[in-house]
């Protein structure tokens, strides 16, 4: 009964608690605020899903590229400038009409971050990472992606050092568009695997 | 271990909610303990995600993702020496008392960052040439059934289970607590194996899916397959 008491508590104990943590290393010397002000700020600016949205539009755009991506994740993103924490090797799973690739870290919550940014809250959540691996479909499907049985699911869990990224199929409709115009089309589900890629006909 | 954290496969925790426009943090101290997370150039002994596992399971279960993070990196730096425990509860108790308490800096950073600041042991080291993986691209394998005490990248849910290699990834550290028995190096080739949905979960699969795994050497032996 008196649970969210007790999470408004242990709320406010984090936050003098970080508060506390930050001044000693700032007084040590062992931080500035800056420094992790400068670390939060990429992390609110510059590292997000829009990364990985250039990566997609660049393996639809050119099949040299998606080829290198498929072989080699890391190198091919790294074309792109994108590289870093949390994505010293990164994998590449090609979604097809056939296979559908989905991702998760059921020990963890382990995420490509030079690609898709800090991971959401579902994604971290104990519900995701206790039920992708076991119910796949009924996990998709509270995502309201509905896969028909002739598309083979296949789940990724994260558990090594290896970071997973899912290249979305290209959808119909967007055969003519730029490179540019088909980054904005990319969403972070789908390059995690629990959506497909709207048709811009639609 | 075979802790809370290691979730593959559990009833219990609901629907998954997703929150409409989720902001990047819900607290400022979220973004702090991000920064500093990522910033502080102490390594924590034994790894970060050690002290999330060994959390006391009530606390891992009640703590949000980033309550987990503060606590790893206290633990890390008392640990490390770089901080006491002391330290911290009398400086919570002075913003406590006096919220708008200032606190001095060090004037001259470098002495105390040279003190604690040392390399980070590399993820993946380069491949010894004297290693060669055992097995092939298709070869069937099981999963050892082992109950490794400290921190494992081998899921509960997988032990025991008979899988395909799929993929070799060049060989890469291991990044257990302990080496499993029989193995003589961290250095270990990785793979991508296949375990069918069926496999793992038996009649209550879903459908002819499947999970792939990354998987040390150490943590799989040859196995029969079907056909055979």
């Amino acid at each position: 009964m008196n649970r969210q008491r007790e999470s408004v508590r242990s709320e406010s104990d984090a936050s003098l608690r970080t508060r506390a943590l930050e001044s000693i290393l700032v007084e040590k010397g062992l931080l500035t605020t800056d420094t992790i002000d400068r670390v939060v700020e990429k992390y609110e600016k510059d590292v997000g899903p829009l990364n990985g949205a250039r990566v997609v539009a660049r393996a639809w755009s050119d099949p040299d590229y998606k080829r290198r991506l498929l072989e080699n994740g890391t190198a091919a993103i790294a074309e792109l400038g994108f590289a870093g924490r949390e994505g010293a090797e990164i994998v590449v799973l090609e979604n097809t009409s056939t296979v559908h690739n989905v991702v998760v870290c059921t020990l963890c919550s382990c995420y490509p971050w030079p690609v898709l940014g800090l991971p959401p809250g579902w994604y971290k959540s104990f519900a995701y990472r206790s039920r992708l691996v076991r119910e796949p479909r009924t996990v998709l499907r509270e995502f309201d992606l509905h896969l028909p049985d002739s598309v083979e699911v296949r789940v990724w869990d994260s558990n090594s050092d290896l970071r997973y990224m899912v290249l979305p199929e290209r959808p119909e409709g967007a055969e003519d568009l730029t490179e540019d115009a088909l980054v904005p089309l990319v969403t972070r589900d789908a390059m995690i695997g629990v959506a497909r890629i709207d048709s811009p006909l639609e | 271990m075979d802790g809370i954290h290691d979730m593959g496969g559990m009833h219990g925790f609901g629907p998954i909610i997703r929150e409409e426009n989720e902001p990047l943090f819900h607290h400022e101290w979220e973004r702090r303990v991000l920064g500093m997370g990522v910033a502080i150039p102490v390594p924590v002994p034994g790894g970060s995600r050690n002290n999330i596992e060994n959390m006391d399971p009530a606390h891992y279960l009640s703590s949000s993702y980033y309550e987990k993070w503060l606590h790893s990196r206290i633990r890390g730096l008392i640990d490390a020496g770089a901080l006491t425990g002391e330290e911290l509860e009398t400086r919570v108790a002075l913003f406590r008392e006096k919220p708008d308490a200032e606190t001095p800096v060090h004037p001259n950073p470098d002495a105390v960052r040279a003190k604690f600041a040392r390399r980070r042991p590399a993820a993946s080291a380069p491949p010894p040439v004297d290693i060669r993986p055992q097995f092939q691209v298709g070869d069937p394998v099981r999963a050892r059934n082992i109950h490794p005490a400290g921190h494992t990248r081998l899921p509960r849910y997988v032990r025991g289970k008979t899988g395909t290699i799929t993929r070799f990834y060049g060989v890469h550290n291991l990044q257990d607590a302990e080496l499993p028995a029989g193995c003589v190096r961290r250095e270990q080739p990785l793979y991508a194996v296949r375990f069918e949905s069926r496999e793992l979960w038996g009649e209550s699969a879903e459908a002819q899916d499947a999970v792939y795994l990354d998987m040390w050497e150490g943590y799989i032996t040859p196995a029969q397959s079907d056909s055979e």
